[in-house]
């Protein structure tokens, strides 16, 4: 528990029509967590998310259309920003991901100075497994990113993240609401501003519904955007906010 | 010739609506001075067809007709780009909007409870609705369970809020 207790602590739930879900998430992470605040960003449901938010005790951003994942981050990292918050964690809101993990990654936050750590299926832990070509998409993935960070990486398609003061200033500004910009863009923007990028390994729970497709075109075809869309955020010009540093 | 006359007849009436849309004001300007150039460019050889005879020589293309064709096309192409940078630039915008005005009706849904609880330490509402929901309810939420929550949970807010 290297935490400090005043530290203050925000858990960003992006959530599109989950109502079945998010109920048990929130209780899950007040029996995790209890010392966090926690905000669901209800990025435009057509069902009750937002009243099922409120009604587990959460702060609830109800954004007016579907931004996607990107936008309802950069919204929870703007509120985070403003309220002082020293560290915003992701969690997703279909129960993927377990918040028991939480504490041992915001101990590894401290413990290995990281801006970002990533909460990291394939990391040595759990049982989650993704077989096939998408398998295969996501080694190429890690591989590249790995490099770039200059750590290794094994799952940067994880939403399980946290970050600190620096990173969610930096991603309160710049936090791209392309497919796929909200894992792998952003972690190359954390990269390029000279943030410092870890991971833990975690288990990850299987998801309450719809399996990952394990078709091979399908995985080439995300191979594929997700290259383009990191080849692109590297090739983007410094902004001045990353150069500052 | 009458079918030199027909394209410079649709060339001033192109340029006559544009400037119509412009003065109008559903069109703005940046969007306009491309196709004022264009309209302006092809009344000009609508009226001296020899001028695109000439420039199809410099530039060494052997048929004219097929030079305006490609510089038809190489306008076109500029113009879908830029629609497309001002469409991005658009969806940036509203993303920000859409993300500020979720933060402020987040701001004014606890300056409403924290006005109603009377209290710094703020009380989240226990049965779900926010007290905004009168003035907005939510998709699917049907509206009599809206006002019947606010009454015991915050009296007074339907009104505060209404």
């Amino acid at each position: 528990m290297d935490q400090a207790p005043t530290a203050r602590l925000l858990v960003i739930i992006p959530a599109l029509n989950e109502e079945e879900s998010l109920p048990q998430v929130l209780a899950d992470l007040r029996v995790a967590v209890p010392h966090a605040d926690v905000l669901v960003v209800n990025d435009g449901s057509t069902d009750r998310t937002a009243h099922v938010a409120r009604a587990g005790g959460a702060l609830v951003l109800d954004l007016a259309l579907n931004l996607g994942v990107g936008g309802a981050m950069r919204a929870g990292f703007r509120f985070a920003q403003r309220e002082g918050y020293d560290v915003a964690v992701q969690v997703d809101a279909d129960g993927q991901h377990d918040p028991a993990d939480l504490q041992r990654m915001l101990d590894a936050l401290v413990a290995e100075q990281a801006d970002v750590l990533i909460g990291a299926r394939f990391a040595g832990r759990g049982a989650y497994a993704v077989r096939g070509a998408r398998r295969w998409a996501m080694t190429v993935l890690a591989f590249v990113l790995s490099r770039i960070a200059g750590t290794r990486l094994t799952d940067t398609t994880s939403g399980f993240r946290a970050a600190n003061r620096r990173a969610i200033d930096l991603f309160a500004a710049e936090y791209p609401a392309e497919y796929l910009g909200d894992t792998i863009e952003s972690l190359v923007i954390a990269c390029r501003a000279g943030l410092r990028v870890r991971q833990v390994g975690v288990e990850m729970r299987p998801r309450a519904g719809g399996a990952p497709s394990q078709s091979p075109v399908k995985a080439a075809v995300f191979l594929g955007r997700a290259l383009l869309a990191m080849l692109i955020a590297l090739s983007r010009p410094m902004t001045e906010r990353e150069v500052r540093r | 010739m009458s079918g030199y006359a027909f394209a410079l007849g649709a060339c001033v009436l192109l340029v006559g609506f544009l400037v119509v849309l412009l003065r109008t004001r559903r069109l703005r300007e940046k969007y306009a001075v491309a196709w004022i150039v264009v309209g302006v460019g092809v009344c000009v050889f609508g009226a001296f067809p020899g001028a695109v005879e000439w420039l199809a020589r410099v530039v060494g293309v052997q048929t004219p007709s097929n030079l305006l064709f490609a510089l038809a096309l190489i306008v076109l192409l500029l113009v879908c780009i830029q629609l497309s940078a001002e469409i991005t630039t658009l969806e940036e915008e509203t993303r920000t909007i859409v993300e500020e005005v979720a933060l402020l009706r987040l701001d004014v849904e606890r300056a409403l409870l924290r006005s109603v609880a009377g209290d710094a330490e703020l009380p989240l509402p226990a049965d779900g609705y926010s007290p905004l929901d009168a003035a907005a309810p939510l998709d699917g939420v049907p509206a009599d369970h809206v006002g019947a929550s606010l009454d015991p949970a915050a009296p007074g807010d339907g009104e505060t809020s209404a």
